[in-house]
């Protein structure tokens, strides 16, 4: 329906509101209004299906969830599953229990996936738009508040938008809600992980938070659902069963009397830093929105994972500089984990004005004290034995720094499959040998070999030795590293996941070239670290982001117009970026060569 | 105060044929647009419109306190386009350094103009114009079962450019607050609208209760618990209760204190020594005039003020500090009185110094 159409009904209605008065003179309900909530409790009904309430193994503590895909993949709060452990059990609507396993967590956003097992057609609620969400719009919150479903069906609470884009500081060391909704529908203790909803039965957030301050742990008509938008960023990253950081921009920021955002220290190390971000630069726009407080800005660097890029437009001395900027971790290696181990997450760390986390558990009094340790113990390396074929534990895999391995070995394995359908292996484990025109004059004539990779470029032959540690073979010099990338490519396609090297799914990022978000697998592999960007549509390689170490730019190979060459999907065009500026090199491949190399036959 | 305008009645039968097609077209659109497509929450009432138009009328307020669980801001409502803003009277204006914070970011040191300490209100001028405001002689009134919205910056929420929260809710009574006599701690005693949406959380106070068409109805009061069950009043005060205290504010009447270039010292000021009141240490910036003791055989002791008494009026005019309330003395001449106000407990009493000794014994020569 068009925005006009819409008037033009809403002018009717209210036209005809004032004709019929709403209530007449018998008892008798106006039609129009029995039917909006017909309508609403047919939207509630509906929503309803998709609710869960959430437990331990054993049935201790508590709080809610959403199930988001018929496969049963569903949203809950970081600080309700860690109360649970890795194996939960789901109640729904139809009154069943279901078994559940822990997937992805984001500590830092309060957010956990989790999987229900044992169906594949489970009623999934639909994602809304939270950047659409409107103050003084209807919403209704569902959940378990309390603990009150013992038959599972979820508890409404109905209230309108009080406030969007609100700033919470962290409760603890970590659990900041940034860019958050907030709501006058109540939520209580147990509401946590459960589904803020529009009057569309689409989801808008998860709430997970209150403002209750010295008036007891129940609702004052101040609740926080962390947005969906923000969710979805961080979706792919959730899937990847890791435990997934949130973003620094490696700089930090501070208003000045003249109210604007104003960089008040930056790393030399980071990405910002070597886009020309410098100390005492202005912030105007961050990832698109404009920054005129610091909660702003905070607001907009809580939405992205780590590693993303995104827009950022500066000033300096008048002059206005737009860059795009990878966001560094926010967390140093392990320092999560740390955390994570360490202490009782959002439990007595109150702050003394009291945004707290809502605790799981009866009348809020119980507190996740028995937080349990996520995957810190010495053996974190080992894959536990799978249990029994019908235990959800056999779901289960811990590995340090996963909340769940098993699944990132599911994606990773599943744009594997994706990536084997452009080039079978045979060809890909062969010589590859690549010739064409550089785009601006001259030609290029590339092998790529099991240990050795060379390029001839107009008055120049490079040659790197694949089998040594790359960190340092940035050839073609200017490249930032262009045989390294590309002999990563084709070890990928050769060896396959297994004999790369260490290889894990990263989850969903964008590639702005692209124009939508890739699945991303992370592989290091000769001493280098290589990102490759997978179009999920075609299923495509896109991009291969090669870092040869930290705190430098990496080798961007865009890779595209792919055409089928004897049975294989081949890219024609090969893009290499190093930094700002012009491209290092525009390749167009003409010819493909696989060779089998003589000295490699047994 | 006005009643509140009636919507859909006293159309004329010209307006009444034309819109009664109209809904003949509507149910049938409405029917197709139900029957074929979710509900659509832009076909519902939403209040977008109204927290448009109300928002920038609400300013947050940043004052004294910060400590021992006192929050140091508070909500206001501007209430002329020059920069008057209405607020609750609490510690948090007890600083000579009040920061207004208006909807689009913009910062103001405010002046405290005036306040009732009767009604708790108080109002602050910023120095601005052209200022969305809600005009008082425009407020409505409503009944018990009224659909409402709350709008302040409870719990301090909103910082900056940052809108001020919005809460729904319904009028659960007009009633007056004295019949709770004993269990709230406050001195106001009229009428209050009591709401069903927790709309007095911390930072709440001088917040705006409206209808659902934005018109003003209240001012949201300082947060009250009842201390015979523990439970926590949600309540505004009537505009039409404090318009006339407001109007007394506004013209002057009633100020926060008397500005020392206007009106200079006499040369047989009333004293506190004369009165025979001590007051506590003055030990803050702005120590609250309570009475420490009472000289016996002074007039104070004989009139009958008491120790923890909390002075709060010299001749009408306000006093905050024991500094302000010696500064007012020494204007007064005590050769015709003085009358001073005080809070004891709940309660304002007024007591009245006539033929007030010359000297003091003690200096007689």
């Amino acid at each position: 329906m068009t925005t006009s159409q819409n008037r033009i009904t809403h002018l009717l209605l209210v036209v005809a509101l004032a004709i019929f008065p709403l209530t007449s003179a018998g008892d008798e309900v106006h039609p129009l209004v029995a039917a909006a909530q017909s309508q609403r409790v047919e939207v509630m009904e509906q929503a309803a299906q998709s609710v869960i309430a959430m437990f331990g193994p054993q049935g201790e503590g508590g709080g809610s969830g959403v199930v988001i895909t018929p496969d049963g993949y569903a949203l809950s709060n970081f600080h309700v599953t860690s109360a649970c452990g890795d194996l939960m059990k789901c109640g729904m609507a139809d009154g069943r229990l279901y078994d559940a396993v822990i997937v992805g967590i984001d500590p830092t956003g309060d957010v956990a996936l989790v999987k229900l097992l044992g169906r594949d057609d489970f009623p999934a609620a639909p994602l809304g738009d939270s950047d659409d969400v409107e103050v003084g719009e209807w919403a209704f919150a569902m959940g378990n508040p309390f603990l009150l479903a013992t038959d599972f069906r979820p508890t409404s609470t109905y209230g309108i938008i009080s406030g969007v884009h609100r700033y919470q500081y962290p409760a603890g060391t970590i659990l900041e809600y940034t860019d958050c909704l907030q709501t006058d529908a109540s939520i209580n203790p147990g509401n946590s992980g459960g589904p803020l909803f529009n009057l569309q039965g689409e989801v808008i957030g998860i709430n997970g938070r209150g403002s209750f301050e010295k008036r007891g742990r129940v609702n004052v008509g101040v609740g926080y659902a962390i947005s969906i938008n923000q969710i979805k960023n961080f979706l792919g990253y959730l899937r990847s069963g890791r435990v997934v950081d949130h973003a620094s921009l490696g700089a930090t920021v501070a208003s000045d009397a003249q109210g604007r955002v104003i960089v008040s220290d930056i790393l030399e190390g980071s990405d910002a830093y070597r886009r020309g971000l410098r100390f005492g630069d202005e912030l105007v726009r961050f990832g698109g929105r404009s920054v005129r407080t610091v909660n702003a800005f905070k607001n907009v660097l809580g939405i992205f994972p780590q590693g993303w890029r995104v827009p950022l437009v500066f000033r300096r001395e008048g002059e206005i500089w737009e860059v795009w900027v990878r966001l560094e971790p926010l967390h140093a290696p392990g320092e999560l984990e740390s955390i994570l181990a360490g202490r009782p997450i959002g439990a007595p760390d109150e702050r003394p004005d009291g945004e707290q986390p809502q605790p799981p558990g009866r009348g809020g009094n119980r507190q996740p004290d028995d937080l349990p340790a996520e995957d810190d113990s010495a053996d974190a390396q080992v894959e536990e034995e799978p249990d029994a074929a019908d235990s959800p534990a056999q779901f289960v895999t811990k590995r340090r720094g996963y909340a769940n391995y098993y699944f990132n070995q599911l994606e990773r394995d599943r744009v594997w499959d994706l990536l084997a359908t452009q080039v079978d292996a045979e060809t890909a484990a062969t010589v590859w040998r690549l010739a064409g025109d550089i785009v601006g004059g001259g030609e290029f004539d590339l092998l790529l070999d099991e240990q050795v990779s060379q390029i001839t470029l107009p008055g120049d032959v490079v040659e790197i030795s694949v089998s040594d540690d790359l960190s340092h073979s940035l050839d073609p010099q200017g490249s930032g590293g262009l045989l390294a990338a590309l002999s990563m490519w084709r070890r990928l396609l050769a060896r396959g996941p297994d004999g790369y090297g260490q290889i894990y799914y990263l989850g969903t990022a964008p590639l702005i070239e692209l124009g939508h978000t890739c699945d991303v697998l992370v592989g290091i592999s000769a001493g280098v670290e290589c990102w490759f960007y997978v179009d999920p549509q075609s299923g495509q390689l896109a991009c291969v982001e090669m870092y040869p170490t930290d705190g430098v730019d990496p080798c961007l190979v865009y890779l595209s117009e792919y055409h089928r060459v004897d049975g294989q999907h081949l890219p024609h065009r090969i893009d290499v970026r190093h930094g700002d500026g012009p491209p290092y090199a525009v390749l167009e491949v003409q010819q493909f060569g696989f060779t089998v190399s003589p000295e490699e036959s047994p | 105060m006005s009643p509140s305008p009636q919507t859909g009645r006293g159309q004329t039968p010209e307006r009444r044929s034309t819109a009664g097609a109209f809904a003949r077209i509507a149910t049938t659109c409405l029917a197709l647009h139900i029957g074929s497509s979710p509900l659509s929450s832009r076909a519902e009432d939403r209040f977008n419109a109204v927290f448009e138009e109300v928002r920038p009328k609400v300013v947050k307020i940043y004052g004294a306190g910060g400590f021992r669980g006192l929050e140091h801001y508070q909500s206001g409502l501007l209430i002329s386009p020059d920069g008057l803003i209405l607020t609750v009277w609490s510690y948090v204006l007890d600083t000579d350094y009040i920061t207004v914070v208006l909807d689009d970011g913009r910062r103001y040191e405010a002046e405290r103009l005036g306040a009732d300490p009767q009604l708790e209100i108080a109002v602050l001028k910023i120095d601005s114009d052209r200022l969305p405001h809600f005009d008082l002689n425009e407020a409505a009134e409503a009944e018990s079962g009224a659909r409402v919205l709350a709008f302040s910056n409870l719990f301090g929420i909103a910082t900056g450019n940052e809108p001020v929260s919005v809460l729904h809710g319904t009028i659960a009574a007009r009633t007056p607050l004295a019949a709770r006599r004993g269990a709230f701690q406050t001195s106001y005693n009229g009428p209050v609208y009591v709401v069903d949406a927790m709309a007095n959380n911390p930072g709440a106070a001088g917040g705006a209760l409206t209808d659902r068409q934005g018109r003003l109805l209240g001012l949201l009061g300082k947060e009250l618990r009842n201390a015979l069950n523990n439970t926590w009043l949600n309540y505004a005060l009537p505009i039409s209760e404090i318009k006339p205290s407001i109007d007394r504010i506004v013209s002057g009447e009633l100020i926060a204190e008397t500005d020392p270039a206007t009106s200079g010292a006499v040369d047989y000021p009333v004293t506190l020594e004369l009165l025979g009141i001590v007051l506590v240490p003055d030990v803050l910036q702005r120590t609250p005039p309570f009475i420490d003791e009472l000289r016996p055989g002074t007039p104070a002791e004989q009139l009958g003020l008491l120790p923890d008494d909390l002075i709060v009026l010299v001749d009408g005019q306000l006093v905050q500090s024991c500094q302000t309330l010696r500064e007012s003395l020494s204007r007064i001449d005590r050769a015709g009185g003085v009358a001073i106000t005080i809070l004891r407990g709940q309660d304002l009493l007024e007591f009245t110094f006539e033929n007030l000794p010359d000297l003091l014994p003690a200096h007689m020569p």
